[in-house]
Order: structure tokens, then C-alpha cells, then sequence
């Protein structure tokens, strides 16, 4: 079939067609592992982008990172005393991030420490710890696992767990939405108490540890951020922002697969690469204030 | 009724107070200015009444007003102006606190915030976003978000602040009309004249009250310099407060 494809010259356009197909289609028709993986990206760009687009916000944008690395000891601990064993990596990892979280969150509002301040103070402790574990007992193989994931090894069990934590996710926000968003809005408005803050927190917590199965502890907070920062140049509403960023998410996972799977490029790299690659194409041209359209000095207008 | 009752309240920031066993009331229906130097805990206390802030010691006294009862115009410091939003949105949010956590907004809140924007002079701005709206405009927004919650109590904090004289006059409509309602309507300001004109009762505070009564009998030269005179005083070693608590 390759074969013939490149002998025929030049290309008719009936074969172009089948060029593409080829290329665009046919790796996840022909390949289960494909399939799966295509799946687990969809699921997590619906229940991530979204949570993303809050905690942009909510000025916390830097707040998924910090998490993505208070999840490690536990995932550490999951994993060395279960191996790569998918439930005891996640509830570890959960344990640890519900920990880093709310003591950070209680820090916070307790004291007059910044949040941001908060979390990068108990975010170190947890990633010192997670290092000092995985390096005494575990091999390099290991941390490449933990730090880099693996979204073409997603098996039927891994795929249950994303789709319902998206799931999960997308009821509970809805649940929490109108307190999370007017106090993003206006900090001292308190409405419904604190509870939302922290069970936002914890949303972000288990939406990472289930993205790091797929794309590995370093890459797991790409797939939440970057579609919705990108979103922002697109969307002026909140219902715009969101829904824009779970659609820019799941092209990105789409695009990052192919792009893994041709180049022959470890998967989660790929996806946050096709991501990134989408938030500095909406920076240059995106409709909402993108660079281009501030910088073209259009005529202004009567009024 | 639904006076509000402030018994020996104490708000303090680091231990140090910024509201100093304030006794007093503010009647049902009264239109009261809350004025004092910078720092004389003007906003603090608005803050405590709606619930904001918690208090060092004493308490006070909201007899039957629950939280939707009192609406709270902030500051626009205090606010993401970039959020999301337009227009009409914002004023719906004065809804929220009947609506709750899940209730829906419904028509009713709709209709409600429409008519507030109407009645604030922006009409034609529903969907504009807020951050494209002038300083003004967005504080006419703001009051339509108080519009739109319909609450017994309104406190407002600094209202009336970089605003031109067409804005302030259309606001200070607005504080009449919700006084001739007879809502309990507060307001911290700077402007004494504007006090004079609008205002009948005033508080002067500076931490404690200086004077509290109707307007002329507190805005008078001397209680301006007694209310000098007790604000600067934040010391670094003060010594404890020994005065009881009368409310224990």
C-alpha cells in the first residue's frame, strides 16, 4: 500500500484523498491503542479545559503546576509499592494533592500569606519528598514513567477512570460554578462560604492525577492550562472561554497523537507541543485582543 | 425593626485596632454619611456589617436582616474589572443572594436587572463588557447590581468617588429615591459638601466615633481636629486594651 503510494507520480486526486485518510484518520481505525488514547485525550479535555479556564480566572494559573508536583510522593509511594499499577499510583496521588491543597488553602486563609506564596511553600516540601523517594528505591526507567506518562499504554481501566472523572468534574463544577466564579469576580463577596474553594482544589487534584497516567506528572497540567489561555483570545464570555478551551483541548489531543505517532515523538510532549502551539497562534491572531489585531492600528471609529 | 445595633465593636488588623469599641445604631430608614480621615476604619465598619470581616470583640445586632437583606456596593479596586462579563450580567448578579447557590435566575432576575439598568441610565449597554465601560459607567453598573438584590440595608463605600457631577447627581437620585423607601441607606464619603447637601445623619468616625447625629451637629470644625488627632495614633508597642467587654 506505501509503496504504491509513493510510486504513483504524480499524486491524482483521488489518491491525495487517500494520502490523507492515511494520515489523518487511518492510525486510529487501524491501531486499538490509538483508539484508546484518542479517547482518554477527548475525556480529558472535557473535564480539564474547563477548570482550567477557572483557575485562569481566578488568578491562579500557576497553581496547576504546583500541584502537578505536590502529587508526586504520593504517586511515588503508589508506585513503589505497587509498581506501575494504575489505582495505587492515583489514590496516592490524590492523598498527596487533597493534602498540598487544603493545608496550603487553610494556610492561606488563616494567615496573611498570599496563596501563591502558600502553595509554592508546601508544593517544594512535596516534590523534595517525591524526588528523595523515587530516588531511593526506584530506577531511572521509573522516573522517566512518573515524569513523562505513557498515553499510548491507557488501558480499559485507565479509560474508565478518565471518563469519569470527566464526568465527575463537569457535575460538581457545575455545582460549585456561580460561588467559584463571583468570588473570583469579587474576592470579598462571600457567598456560600469557602467550602467551593476547596472543592474546586480538590477538582484540580483529581483531574491531574488522572491526566498523569496518560501524559506523565510534567506534562499533566499542559492539557488544563494552555487551551484555556488560549481560549481567552478568542472568547469574550465565560460560557465562551470554557467551551472554546475544551474544543482547542480536544484538538490539541487529536493533533498531538498524530503528530506522536508520524514523527515517532513521545505522546505527552506531543499533545502540550500542539497545544502550545495553539496558544501562540490565538496570541498572534486571535480575535480578542490577539496580538496582530492590537498591533494593526485599525482607523478608529465615529464613536 | 431592622435597626442596626452595634454593641462595643472592635475590628483590629494585627491586633491593632482599626474600629475601637464602637457603640451605636443606625436607625431603620435612616440616611447616614460615614466620613473620617484615611485610615479611620470608614470601610472596615461597613465591611463588618455585611458579615465581611470578623470581629475582635462585641457584636452586632441585625435584628431579622439575613444576608440578602443587606447589599454592599465595593470599591472598584476590589474587583477583576477583565472578568468575563457584560453588562447585564453584572446587575444579575444582585439577584444571586435570592437565587442561591443553585436556584435559577429565572425571569424574574432578568427582568430585574433590565429595568436597574434602565433606571441607572444604561440602557443600551446590556451586552457591552465591563471592561470596556468608563469609571463612571461601570459605578452606575454597580448600582444597578444593588438595584437588582432590592435589600433593606444598602452600605456603600466610597459611591460617589472620581465621579463627574452628572454621575453624582444621577447616583444621589438614586440614594434618595432608597431612602424614600425607607431602606437604611450608608454611605462612607469624603466630599463634606456633598454630605451637607445630600446627607441628613452623619457618622464621623476616626476609629471611634467622633460625633454621630444629624449632619450639621457633627460636621463642625472641632470634631474635625479631635478626629485628626485620633487616627494617626497606630503604635507600634501599644499597650493591651483593658477596656471590659461589656457584651460578655
Amino acid at each position: 500500500m506505501k509503496t504504491q503510494r509513493f510510486a504513483a507520480f504524480p499524486i491524482k486526486p483521488r489518491d491525495r484523498r487517500i494520502m490523507l485518510y492515511d494520515f489523518l484518520i487511518q492510525p486510529f481505525g487501524e491501531f486499538a491503542f490509538m483508539k484508546r488514547s484518542l479517547v482518554a485525550c477527548l475525556a480529558l479535555a472535557l473535564g480539564s479545559a474547563p477548570i482550567g479556564a477557572i483557575l485562569m480566572l481566578r488568578r491562579m494559573s500557576l497553581f496547576g503546576e504546583a500541584m502537578s508536583h505536590a502529587i508526586l510522593p504520593g504517586a511515588a509511594v503508589g508506585f513503589l509499592v505497587a509498581g506501575f499499577s494504575l489505582p495505587a499510583i492515583s489514590v496516592g496521588g490524590i492523598i498527596a494533592g487533597l493534602v498540598v491543597a487544603w493545608a496550603a488553602g487553610a494556610a492561606t486563609r488563616a494567615t496573611d500569606q498570599r496563596e501563591d506564596a502558600s502553595f509554592a511553600a508546601f508544593y517544594l516540601i512535596a516534590l523534595a519528598l517525591g524526588v528523595t523517594l523515587i530516588s531511593t528505591r526506584g530506577s531511572s526507567v521509573d522516573v522517566m514513567h512518573i515524569l513523562f506518562g505513557s498515553v499510548l499504554a491507557v488501558d480499559e481501566a485507565a479509560l474508565l477512570l478518565l471518563a469519569s472523572v470527566a464526568t465527575l468534574s463537569l457535575l460538581i463544577l457545575a455545582a460549585v460554578y456561580r460561588p467559584l466564579l463571583m468570588d473570583a469576580f469579587e474576592p470579598d463577596f462571600q457567598f456560600g462560604g469557602a467550602i467551593h474553594h476547596f472543592i474546586f482544589l480538590g477538582l484540580v487534584v483529581v483531574n491531574l492525577v488522572a491526566a498523569f497516567q496518560a501524559m506523565g506528572s510534567l506534562m499533566a497540567v499542559g492539557l488544563m492550562m494552555l487551551p484555556a489561555l488560549a481560549a481567552r483570545y478568542w472568547a469574550h464570555s465565560l460560557p465562551g472561554i470554557m467551551l472554546m478551551a475544551t474544543g482547542i483541548g480536544a484538538l490539541a489531543g487529536y493533533g498531538g497523537l498524530l503528530l506522536s505517532f508520524h514523527a515517532n515523538l513521545p505522546s505527552g510532549p506531543a499533545i502540550v507541543l500542539v497545544a502550545g502551539g495553539g496558544f501562540l497562534v490565538s496570541l498572534l491572531f486571535g480575535r480578542a485582543r490577539g496580538l496582530v489585531q492590537l498591533l494593526r492600528r485599525q482607523p478608529h471609529l465615529e464613536a | 425593626m431592622a435597626d442596626i445595633h452595634l454593641h462595643n465593636v472592635t475590628v483590629a488588623y494585627q491586633r491593632h485596632p482599626a474600629l475601637h469599641h464602637i457603640e451605636g445604631c443606625f436607625a431603620a430608614g435612616s440616611l447616614t454619611a460615614v466620613v473620617g480621615p484615611n485610615g479611620a476604619g470608614k470601610s472596615t465598619l461597613l465591611k463588618a456589617i455585611a458579615g465581611r470581616l470578623p470581629l475582635a470583640d462585641g457584636h452586632i445586632e441585625l435584628a431579622g436582616l439575613k444576608p440578602r437583606d443587606i447589599a454592599f456596593l465595593p470599591q472598584q479596586a476590589s474587583l477583576d474589572r477583565d472578568f468575563p462579563l457584560s453588562v447585564l450580567e453584572l446587575a444579575m448578579l444582585g439577584h444571586a443572594r435570592h437565587a442561591g447557590v443553585f436556584g435559577s435566575f429565572g425571569k424574574r432576575g432578568l427582568a430585574a436587572a433590565e429595568a436597574a439598568l434602565a433606571a441607572v441610565g444604561l440602557e443600551g449597554f446590556e451586552r457591552r463588557r465591563i471592561n470596556t465601560l468608563s469609571g463612571g459607567q461601570l459605578q452606575r453598573a454597580l448600582f444597578a447590581r444593588v438595584l437588582v438584590q432590592d435589600a433593606r440595608v444598602i452600605l456603600l463605600d466610597e459611591p460617589f468617588n472620581a465621579l463627574d457631577a452628572r454621575t453624582v447627581a444621577d447616583l444621589l437620585a438614586l440614594l434618595h429615591r432608597w431612602h424614600g423607601e425607607a431602606r437604611t441607606v450608608i454611605a462612607v464619603l469624603h466630599d463634606f459638601d456633598l454630605v451637607r447637601r445630600g446627607f441628613p445623619q452623619a457618622l464621623y468616625l476616626a476609629r471611634q466615633p467622633v460625633a454621630w447625629g444629624s449632619t450639621e451637629s457633627v460636621l463642625t470644625p472641632e470634631n474635625q481636629l479631635r478626629a485628626r488627632h485620633m487616627a494617626e495614633s497606630w503604635d507600634e508597642d501599644a499597650a493591651l486594651c483593658r477596656i471590659p467587654d461589656q457584651a460578655a
